[in-house]
């Protein structure tokens, strides 16, 4: 094992600091020193909080000497996407718009996360309101991918999975509108969940599409994933559509990795055409692990799907649409004021800031959803999307009944190259084919690393999917699969990736 | 009668000529829609935990949820939801057993999330109906469309410029300690036939829904602060010579008269906009559908902005909020709560009480329902509690500007001072006096009456030696008696009551000079 401490698990970290071998001012200025060394070169963080993180490092090793009960997690530093309200840190959902604003309050997960005692070490990049797959569409410039920095992250949450393939953060919070955690996961060789929906309040995340929004954990391992999911899961009376149950029993499921007697459902529409043969070859090893590993395997049709894209880029503008009006320069944020004006009206200064303000990916999709929403086109457009909704989740309802879980490859390709689709939003929309149908539907889905691509040597992913409040099921497959193929790799998969070339004197340990 | 004349427009700036009252009621059938915003008296706001006390520092009632910073969520108020199934069930609507949120989308800057919480196509309450009485007497049904939930905005205040309005002004301020205060509307269906009447049910109809909603004590109903706002939509169809025809005539083209907020006011104004219609109507224009702004100091409305019904609010299900399914039982629950509706109220009183038309509608007018009902019930005579809070009380009120609530009088202290009239302790004129004291703070009727010595001297030894003083220095005025004008006892007993200061119990004396003079 290696002594660099940010290239350990969060469950190592958080074992040796509970047995004081660390501290945890030791462990976040360690991952303060790599955050200075390479996101230079990474650009993962839109905002990295050192004397906040200390501070906080520093009152959780103040609390152990006391011998006071702490978290099981406590000083395991982590990363925050930049879509979550931070009180006191800036928060700009990678837009002008918000270019400046600091909440007054925390999202209901970052006070799990501080009463947890784990330290903030700030936050990460993504498209613009959580609008892209590949961070391209931030303001603020693209995060790189640490496997090949002249390729995207994933997106929209980018910077929380470069910021883990990169060892700048054990653990990271992401959110998954359409496949915001779990394709940057799928393109990084990392983890990440999308619980069910309403299984992590929503409070304090800043909507883009309200029913399909969903934050989630994003770690190294699948372990870590648990672990992680269980301090920011559970009931938030403050989010009327969080599940009024206790968080599943994911860490526990995780530990077990027991997948035998397992029905493992292969979906037929999401694979084939359109799927890159080194992700579709590294899929269809992962699934006869599994059937090794005591699993059976089903194939199961969910014909609806093909209308899934198509229901999604109609349902999320149009929700997006309406959550975003509130972006006016009359409270918060930017405030532009319109040229040649001598006297502007509120009118025009709203017009004006959001003019200047909003990204042409966030414009393109206000003006589909304000199209979509309109008198005369809402039956035909919204809502014929939400039948197909309900024709999607009944597609899983029937694969449910024959499946305990559901299996895919998380995207058709492995990590794009920067600018490649950027003019082609189609192209780009295509990259989330795979994971829609989860947050349509609000059930929960996991993915984790299944290789590399033999012809571009880039990680691919494998996505789990199980019925709503099953999110246990998740950990289950996910932590077998990962012990067959970490024994085959003969280590994590990020041990393959290349060094990233450091600025300064990174600190040895 | 019209109340305003093209001529006295003319002479306060109004631009548009009206027609006598007459005139449009020949030529036209008024058809109304009211809309009425209550302001629920809830302690939290609607969607979250700010408290909703009217006339705070502004902004100092406001929270990341009610301000719609980035971010945060709302969250029903369960109290809300109770209090608007109480109202719909008091409004005899079906209450819906599943009914969800919608937004409604504009821009406008004070309401912070640029879309309003509100309900569109499924309303937690629908298809109800009010009975209203005029003042005549004569009764009307007002259909109920609907009534749903919704938030309030922020209030803009226009600072500059001549007229307090946002055009001309230098700048706004906005206050968003009433966002997200919760509302009820209150929507009629298209009223028709009421003819010439319509302005007094208008009336009528926003008044007994103030005091339904007063019972209910689900607001504080006070118009001039806007926690009860009325919007008068109106508009005029060609009347027809038979009347049953009259229903197959389209309906014209309406305004919509905005916060008008005084019960007077709901009937000028309408009666305002309906000459205004049928003017611009006989003289061969059209009216332009719009919102109208009342002016309650020069009684006229002027145009507002254009609203024509193509506006687009792109509403849609709030995706933030889960479905409202009250169970049946809950909805029982809550019916069984409800007051008794209020013209029903009055009838069921009046006839309690035994007052005349006359008499009860005085008791309306002096707003001494409530007050009366417990004066009664702490043991007061109909009679005498009427005749204290509608008369010298409410006298005494007007007066000094004050309700009756808050004139240092309790229903108990009344009844007290009606109980010493009756038990002829007090005569009238005593009883004003003990009055006097219990409003200037001296204590309940009882040890007022006590404390200024006021008392009624029935005592047959202290009257009969004054009366037979009385008797003895007017033997005239006894042989009338005698003779048989018996009228003439009243200057006998004058006297005796002078030489008594007041304080001769009046009826006893009367018997003690018939005993005397023995007719």
């Amino acid at each position: 094992m290696t002594n660099d401490l940010t290239r350990w698990s969060a469950a190592r970290m958080a074992d040796s600091l509970a047995r004081r071998e660390i501290s945890a001012v030791e462990l976040t200025q360690a991952h303060l020193d790599r955050i200075a060394a390479v996101d230079g070169s990474v650009h993962s963080y839109l905002h990295v909080d050192e004397t906040g993180v200390l501070a906080q490092a520093r009152a959780v090793d103040d609390a152990r000497a006391r011998n006071e009960d702490l978290h099981v997690m406590a000083g395991v530093p982590i990363a925050v996407k930049d879509v979550v309200a931070t009180e006191g840190l800036p928060t700009t959902c990678g837009s002008r718009i918000l270019s400046g604003w600091i909440p007054p309050y925390d999202a209901t997960l970052v006070t799990k996360l501080k009463a947890a005692g784990m330290p903030i070490l700030g936050k990460t990049n993504m498209d613009e309101f959580a609008m892209g797959s590949s961070t391209e569409h931030s303001a603020y410039g693209p995060s790189r991918n640490p496997w090949d920095l002249e390729r995207i992250p994933g997106g929209s949450g980018g910077g929380s999975s470069s910021v883990l393939a990169s060892f700048q953060a054990p653990l990271a919070i992401g959110t998954d509108t359409g496949g915001s955690i779990r394709q940057p996961a799928s393109v990084t060789g990392t983890v990440g969940t999308k619980p069910t929906y309403g299984g992590v309040s929503r409070y304090g995340l800043v909507a883009l599409a309200s029913s399909l929004d969903q934050a989630g954990p994003c770690a190294r391992t699948v372990l870590d994933t648990a672990l992680l999911h269980a301090v920011i899961g559970g009931y938030d009376p403050r989010d009327s559509t969080s599940i009024h149950a206790p968080v599943p029993e994911v860490v526990r499921a995780a530990q077990s990795a027991d997948v035998s007697g397992m029905r493992i459902g292969v979906v037929k529409q999401l694979s084939g055409e359109g799927y890159q043969a080194g992700v579709q070859a590294r899929f269809n090893e992962a699934v006869a692990l599994l059937v090794d590993a005591g699993a059976t395997v089903v194939e199961v049709d969910c014909p609806n799907f093909q209308y899934a894209l198509a229901a999604y880029y109609l349902i999320l503008p149009s929700e997006a649409s309406s959550n975003l009006a509130r972006f006016d320069a009359m409270r918060y944020g930017l405030r532009a004021l319109p040229e040649g004006v001598d006297d502007p009206s509120a009118e025009q200064v709203m017009a004006a800031t959001r003019e200047v303000g909003f990204g042409a990916e966030v414009k393109r999709r206000i003006i589909l959803g304000t199209y979509a929403l309109s008198s005369g086109y809402y039956d035909a457009y919204y809502g014929q999307a939400q039948k197909v909704r309900r024709l999607i989740a009944q597609d899983f309802d029937r694969a449910f009944e024959v499946a305990d879980v559901l299996v895919s490859p998380t995207a058709p390709t492995t990590a794009f190259k920067i600018g490649e689709k950027l003019d082609d939003p189609l192209a780009m929309y295509l990259n989330d084919v795979a994971t829609i149908p989860a947050n349509l539907a609000g059930i929960p889905g996991m993915s984790l690393p299944s290789g590399l691509a033999t012809e571009d040597g880039l990680p691919t992913g494998f996505q789990i999917l199980a019925p709503a409040t099953k999110d246990e099921r998740l950990y289950a497959v996910g932590s077998a699969l990962e012990r067959e193929l970490v024994s085959r790799w003969g280590g994590h998969l990020l041990e393959k990736a290349p060094t990233l070339a450091t600025v300064g004197a990174e600190v040895a340990r | 009668m019209s109340e305003h004349t093209s001529d006295d427009l003319a002479l306060d700036g109004g631009t548009e000529a009206v027609l006598t009252w007459d005139e449009t009621i020949a030529a036209y059938d008024p058809v109304l829609g009211l809309e009425v915003h209550v302001e629920l008296g809830t302690a939290t706001k609607m969607f979250c935990g700010c408290p909703t006390e009217f006339g705070a520092e502004p902004n100092s009632q406001v929270c990341p949820v009610c301000l719609g910073l980035p971010g945060s969520l709302p969250v029903v108020n369960e109290k809300g939801v109770e209090s608007a199934i109480r109202i719909g069930l008091a409004l005899n609507c079906t209450i819906a057993p599943w009914s969800r949120f919608a937004r409604k989308n504009y821009f406008y800057p004070d309401m912070p999330k640029n879309f309003q919480t509100s309900q569109y196509d499924e309303p937690i309450a629908f298809n109800g109906w009010l009975d209203v009485e005029l003042e005549d007497g004569s009764a009307y049904r007002v259909e109920i469309e609907r009534a749903h939930m919704e938030e309030d905005t922020g209030k803009s205040l226009h600072v500059g410029g001549a007229t307090g309005r946002i055009h001309g002004a230098d700048y706004s301020l906005v206050d968003y300690n009433r966002a997200g205060i919760p509302l009820i509307e209150i929507v009629t269906k298209p009223l028709t036939g009421f003819g010439d009447r319509a302005p007094e049910v208008a009336k009528a109809y926003v008044a007994t829904l103030r005091d339904l909603l007063r019972a209910l004590g689900v607001s504080d109903v006070k118009m001039e602060q806007g926690s009860l706002r009325c919007d008068a939509n109106v508009s005029l169809r060609p009347r027809k010579k038979k009347p049953e025809k009259q229903a197959e005539v389209p309906f014209g083209t309406r305004t919509e008269t905005k916060n008008v907020n005084s019960l007077r006011s709901v009937e000028r104004a309408v009666r305002y906009e309906m000459t205004r219609h049928a003017a611009v109507l006989a003289g061969g224009g059209s009216i332009l559908q719009e919102t109208r702004h009342w002016h309650e100091d020069t009684g006229v409305t002027t145009s507002g902005r254009e609203k024509s019904d193509a506006e687009d609010y792109r509403y849609f299900p709030e995706p933030d909020l889960v479905p409202i399914a009250p169970t049946a039982d809950s909805i029982e629950a809550l019916r069984a709560t409800l007051p008794e509706p209020p013209v029903q109220r009055r009838r069921r009183l009046q006839g309690e009480w035994g007052y005349s038309d006359l008499e009860m509608r005085d008791v309306i007018n002096a707003g001494a329902i409530e007050i009366i009902e417990a004066t009664v019930a702490a043991g007061a005579t109909p009679a005498g509690a009427r005749k204290w809070w509608s008369g010298e009380i409410a006298r005494r009120a007007n007066l000094d500007g004050r309700e009756l609530t808050d004139m240092g009088i309790t229903p108990r202290a009344v009844a007290e001072l009606d109980a010493l009239v009756q038990g002829g302790r007090l005569n009238d004129s005593m009883a004003r006096q003990v009055l006097d004291g219990v409003l200037a703070g001296e204590g309940n009727p009882g040890a007022v009456a006590d404390a200024r010595g006021l008392a009624l001297v029935s005592d047959d030894g202290a009257l009969g030696a004054a009366v037979d003083e009385v008797i003895a220095a007017n033997p005239d005025l006894v042989e009338k008696i005698r003779s048989g004008k018996v009228q003439a006892a009243g200057a006998l007993i004058g006297q005796v009551m002078k030489a008594m200061a007041g304080q001769a119990d009046a009826a006893r004396v009367r018997e003690l000079i018939m005993e005397r003079v023995g007719s």
